[in-house]
């Protein structure tokens, strides 16, 4: 018999890491932590039903002034999360959602960008996503609490890990999807290759993009419950409750406002991508 | 006419796409057939030794099949494709020497390309598709709007500045291609089967319009396509391509009256040829003519030598006069005139050296005679006979001569 203790390595490698890299986590720990109150403070400043309001309104005008059906799917879903009591719970988990979705997009559209325009750079990078979208969440959780110890900062970073392929997929795609003529035209017109990227392929891949963040914030917010086992806190911490004590009330609750959330923001994105690809159709 | 400059010049060129040029390229030297050579090396020779020079303000067509190398042979002139041999000298310069600025630099200011999917960007509207090249060089958003609005109007899509690409038509499509082209003000047009894609009522009429702006504009224009009646009718000369290798280059009559291999030939005989054949291409230079110092017994000889019933007559500098009919002579030359003017027909129909065959056709119908060929400054050039229109007009080429 041969014995391959990868998981032995595995954890050798992450001990290194963490007596070695403890500077560039604690400032990661201190960015993300800041990151995360700031969004809090904002979204909890307002009166709740300024805020629902504020949210009603954006809706209305990421569907077009003809539609208010969503504006009006936000007033009546928020305002039932306020009245299960869950309102600062849920800003708390929005600011989890949208702080772990916007370092998923600065990192993953880059290399979205990068895997799109060259062959190379795909192959190496494609395995890797595979990895990151197929490897079980909880597993993330274990190297985060090393790096990051329990609270909302190693959640966050789980859950990036966890979102973050489809941006770099779709953004990849995108790219890809340009016409070759549309690229050879740009070239036979003496496109530098920055633009080459900003004039043509990045605005014609913008509804694939759009697709991508729109993917990134659900897998996101599928994260949150996962995330709370680590004290990442917010709705996810009341499931978790509802769990532990078996109050099934708590559970279905909380999961009913998760629910109310995710859809508010998969129209809100939904409705911004199909608005940018109408442009392009015409 | 002004002397004639060369504004492209290739020299030995060759493409290969494979692993092992330098024995592809040796076989392709050899004349072996370009399966063979992909079966032996791995390689597709797409372009073997291409050779010729484009003069400026010519339109110059490459015309092939799918797959006969035309396109990789556009695009080594701006080197979108690398050569593996030879030269591209653009105004005497070899563009493979370019470095990547330089070469960016010849894109943006001397060339412009069309292409058949027009590659257009949807995401922008038609002014800001057509202001591409300029803003692509840097122009400040005023400017660029004039020319813009300039090259619109040129191909005649005013009013549609603020359309989107997709509410347009194939055919308006292209118009947009071709004034995203024409908006830089570039030497040299590359027009890469720009009209393959429209159907046919438009693209007539795309043709019709080429030829009416290159008369105004005086572009080099290189434009592809596999259809050998538009080669005729926009080329001033034609390469004809057949896997990779040129078989000839000659101007439209050239290639039609004097096809230089069977491949051109079996294309040639499809052709409607009354339209792209001249007068001039098919006339008899003859020099029995009478002139009109001569007296109507010289003129009644020349008729009896050659068997003719009729002559026609020039004046000193072969300007041409009219006809003179054999029994009218005789009549002058009983009543002992001496002129041929009493006699001298001056209503005859006549044709110029660059009317088609078709436009001869009804002529020679209502006439007996043979029709006179005249040049522009009205010299008597030749003439055509009945049978020798018939010979012309029919796919039978050897008979020309």
């Amino acid at each position: 018999m041969i014995s391959i203790p990868i998981g032995h390595y595995f954890e050798l490698l992450i001990n290194w890491m963490t007596d070695n890299w403890s500077g560039f986590f604690n400032g990661v720990e201190r960015l993300v932590d800041t990151l995360i109150d700031f969004f809090e403070t904002v979204f909890s400043f307002p009166h709740p039903f300024v805020m629902v309001a504020l949210l009603a309104a954006l809706a209305w005008w990421a569907t077009g002034w003809r539609k208010y059906g969503l504006a009006l799917f936000t007033v009546i879903g928020f305002t039932l999360i306020i009245g299960m009591g869950l309102w600062s719970r849920t800003m708390q988990t929005l600011s989890l959602v949208l702080v772990s979705t916007l370092m998923a997009l600065f990192i993953g559209i880059p290399v979205g960008i990068w895997a799109g325009r060259s062959v190379r750079v795909e192959r190496v990078v494609r395995p890797i996503l595979d990895f990151m979208q197929t490897m079980p969440a909880f597993v993330y959780l274990i190297p985060a609490v090393f790096f990051f110890s329990i609270g909302k900062v190693p959640g966050a970073v789980a859950t990036v890990v966890f979102a973050m392929p489809p941006c770099v997929r779709l953004t990849t795609l995108g790219l890809r999807q340009v016409q070759h003529d549309v690229i050879e035209a740009s070239d036979a017109f003496g496109c530098t290759p920055m633009q080459q990227l900003f004039k043509v392929q990045l605005p014609m891949a913008l509804p694939n993009i759009l697709a991508g963040v729109n993917q990134t914030i659900m897998l996101a917010l599928s994260m949150v419950v996962i995330a709370a086992l680590i004290g990442a806190g917010g709705l996810g911490g009341q499931v978790v409750r509802g769990i532990q004590q078996l109050r099934l009330g708590i559970g279905f609750e909380s999961g009913i406002a998760i629910v109310i959330l995710a859809m508010y923001l998969d129209r809100i994105t939904h409705a911004l991508g199909s608005w940018s690809a109408r442009k392009q159709a015409g | 006419m002004a002397e004639k400059e060369s504004v492209i010049e290739v020299r030995g060129l060759y493409k290969i796409f494979g692993p092992r040029v330098s024995t592809a390229k040796k076989l392709a030297d050899e004349g072996v057939p370009r399966a063979e050579i992909l079966k032996k090396t791995g390689c597709t020779p797409a372009v073997v030794n291409a050779e010729f020079s484009i003069e400026r303000s010519e339109t110059f067509v490459i015309m092939g099949l799918s797959g006969s190398g035309k396109s990789t042979l556009l695009r080594l002139l701006n080197r979108l494709i690398e050569p593996t041999y030879g030269e591209v000298l653009l105004d005497g310069e070899d563009i493979a020497h370019q470095g990547v600025a330089a070469l960016r630099e010849i894109r943006r200011r001397k060339f412009a390309m069309v292409f058949q999917h027009f590659g257009l960007l949807p995401h922008r509207n038609v002014l800001e598709n057509v202001g591409f090249g300029l803003e692509i060089q840097g122009m400040p958003p005023k400017e660029r709007t004039d020319k813009s609005m300039q090259a619109i109007e040129v191909v005649g899509l005013d009013g549609y500045a603020n359309s989107r690409i997709s509410e347009l038509s194939g055919g308006m499509q292209q118009r947009v291609g071709l004034a995203r082209a024409l908006a830089t003000d570039p030497e040299i047009l590359l027009m890469d089967e720009a009209f393959s894609a429209l159907d046919p009522l438009i693209r007539t009429q795309m043709q019709d319009e080429l030829i009416e702006l290159q008369a105004r504009l005086h572009k080099t224009v290189i434009f592809i396509t596999h259809d050998l009646d538009e080669a005729l009718k926009l080329g001033d000369r034609i390469v004809i391509m057949k896997d990779g290798v040129i078989d000839q280059i000659d101007t439209p009559e050239g290639i039609l009256t004097n096809p230089a291999t069977d491949y051109v030939r079996t294309f040639v005989e499809n052709v409607d040829r009354s339209k792209v054949l001249t007068a001039g291409s098919i006339m008899h230079k003859t020099n029995v003519v009478a002139n009109h110092k001569d007296g109507p017994q010289q003129a009644v000889r020349a008729m009896e030598k050659n068997d003719h019933s009729s002559l026609f007559v020039v004046d000193h500098d072969r300007r041409f006069l009219g006809l003179v009919r054999i029994d009218d002579a005789l009549a002058e030359a009983k009543k002992g005139g001496r002129s041929l003017e009493p006699i001298l027909v001056r209503d005859v129909a006549t044709v110029p050296v660059d009317a088609n065959l078709k436009d001869m056709i009804p002529l020679a119908r209502e006439s007996k005679l043979p029709v006179p060929v005249l040049h522009d400054d009205g010299r008597f050039g030749g003439i055509v006979t009945r049978a020798r229109l018939l010979t012309a007009l029919s796919s039978e080429t050897e008979e020309s001569s």
